[in-house]
């Protein structure tokens, strides 16, 4: 196996006086995309926020690409190729889609094109000039995928793509993400929906009460749903 | 009822209006940036306005550097000001409720102004006109400085509205304010860009002390009287709104001058009827919208 691109180790998280992250243990491949899967508030976008430094106090290790990111401030974090995609996909309303397309600045060489993106989610190509808040839920969550692929990262932290879409656009947005896997990005998914998840993802790494209680290759948990669908309550 | 009023005084007072006006719209247009995009209600505008005065004087009396010189020292010298006051007193208070900022603005207006009368005095300091002379437009005598004040502000404005508005650098100033930890994820260092805002709206305020130092005398108060009216144009205008702050402060300046012809004993009481009208109709402010603070 190869040296992992991100190594989380004992990674402790906390919103104020609340402890979030008890120990959190996982790794992610180069070019692989692993989900973490578990019931609300178990978590998981803590887990990516951690990763970005956008919590009050984090203790443990994150390693990227070798580099340690405890300590790290969240700008200096992007700048070492990881980008973050937020669940509510915070999309600026003072701002249309062409400015919130290139909104994030080239970080890195290696960046997807502005036209390419515009092809690569073509809805997007004919609402530029509509304020960002004003596109379907579907269109926001391209539009927040579309403009972090230009910064130039490499590993992708993406905070539950599908809610609260149709199944239809769910659909895209996992084609989408499986292009986005083919093209070499390496990605790390929150996810609930577990048919999205599997149909994605190469591993599942099970989150409870904010510690890894489980890791699972795709067919392992296809072999055993039952298990899983234990760990997420349904 | 309005028998005794002449066209004269009347384009005359709207001049005058437009004049005030021009200090009003970059005086609050500082105060909204700082507002709009860092959410500190700068109290200390007024002390930081009535510095860039004093610079000015300064620069001429000490150094013999002339007013044009001051016009592009003075701002900068009381933006790094600002920048030295973000860093030591506002950003430990950046987490906590802006009330905290505030207070802590208005320590600092105190602590400056006492500084300032204990070194200077409260009597007014004379600063002499670099365009002396001026034209007579007819219904009155328009002096060259007053006319340049009007331009140059007025350019100040339009210039500052496009960087915020039209500009990349302005994008990021906008989405900051609204997600700074997602502006930030993008890489974007926010908390010095935050910091240089505060700066640059603290030299618009200094920018706007050299342009009085000629009309006004140069004194330590002079800020404060100016900062009940420039706090008031910001509310009517809507808190954080830059066109806002712009068009709110030329229209107040009018309608304060022409108050002076209709009902003279009413000017100074005008515009806080507006203010109170405007919270009443429109608490957001007259030209703020709900989707942005713009």
């Amino acid at each position: 196996m190869t040296e992992p691109l991100l190594k989380v180790q004992n990674l402790e998280a906390w919103y104020g006086e609340s402890k979030a992250l008890h120990g959190m243990n996982f790794d992610v491949q180069p070019g692989e995309l692993v989900t973490l899967i578990g019931r609300n508030g178990a978590g998981k976008s803590t887990t990516l926020r951690s990763i970005m430094g956008i919590v009050g106090k984090r203790t443990g290790s994150i390693r990227f690409d070798g580099a340690e990111l405890i300590g790290k401030r969240t700008f200096q974090i992007a700048r070492t190729g990881i980008a973050y995609c937020p669940e509510e996909r915070a999309i600026f309303s003072s701002l249309n889609v062409a400015e919130n397309l290139t909104l994030p600045p080239v970080l890195k060489a290696g960046g997807i094109a502005d036209a390419e993106l515009l092809r690569q989610f073509p809805n997007l190509q004919r609402r530029l000039k509509s304020q960002g808040t004003k596109l379907s839920g579907g269109e926001q969550q391209m539009l927040a995928i579309a403009r972090i692929l230009r910064t130039g990262a490499r590993f992708l932290l993406l905070d539950e793509p599908s809610e609260g879409l149709a199944p239809v656009v769910v659909k895209e947005i996992g084609e989408q993400i499986r292009q986005l896997k083919s093209q070499g990005f390496t990605i790390l998914l929150v996810e609930q929906n577990l048919s999205f998840a599997r149909k994605v993802a190469d591993r599942h790494v099970v989150v409870e009460n904010g510690k890894v209680v489980d890791t699972l290759t795709n067919s392992a948990l296809e072999a055993d749903m039952a298990r899983v669908k234990t760990y997420l309550g349904v | 009822m309005f028998d005794h009023i002449s066209m004269q005084l009347l384009l005359g007072q709207l001049l005058i209006g437009l004049i005030n006006g021009s200090f009003y719209a970059m005086l609050s247009l500082g105060l909204a940036i700082i507002f709009g995009l860092i959410h500190v209600v700068n109290f200390a505008h007024g002390a930081q306005y009535m510095l860039g005065a004093f610079v000015a004087l300064l620069l001429l009396n000490h150094l013999g550097i002339p007013y044009w010189g001051a016009l592009i020292i003075a701002p900068v010298v009381v933006g790094a000001f600002g920048l030295l006051m973000e860093q030591t007193i506002l950003k430990p208070l950046r987490h906590l409720d802006h009330l905290y900022s505030l207070l802590a603005t208005f320590a600092a207006v105190l602590i400056i102004e006492g500084l300032m009368r204990l070194e200077f005095g409260s009597t007014g300091l004379p600063y002499a006109s670099p365009l002396p002379g001026g034209v007579n437009l007819g219904f009155m005598f328009l002096p060259y400085y007053r006319g340049w004040v009007v331009i140059f502000s007025l350019v100040v404005c339009i210039a500052t509205w496009l960087l915020i508005e039209k500009t990349k650098l302005g994008a990021y100033l906008r989405a900051a304010n609204e997600r700074p930890e997602i502006v930030e994820s993008f890489g974007i260092n926010v908390p010095r860009m935050m910091s240089l805002t505060y700066a640059f709206g603290v030299g618009l305020a200094g920018l706007g002390g050299v342009l009085a130092a000629p009309i006004y005398q140069v004194s330590p108060s002079m800020g404060s009287n100016l900062m009940i009216v420039i706090f008031a144009v910001v509310v009517i205008g809507g808190m954080g709104s830059i066109l806002g702050a712009i068009l709110t402060g030329y229209l107040i300046g009018i309608v304060e001058g022409l108050t002076k012809v209709f009902y003279p004993e009413a000017s100074n009481l005008a515009i806080f009827v507006i203010m109170i009208v405007a919270l009443i109709l429109r608490p957001n402010g007259l030209f703020s919208s709900p989707e942005s603070s713009r």
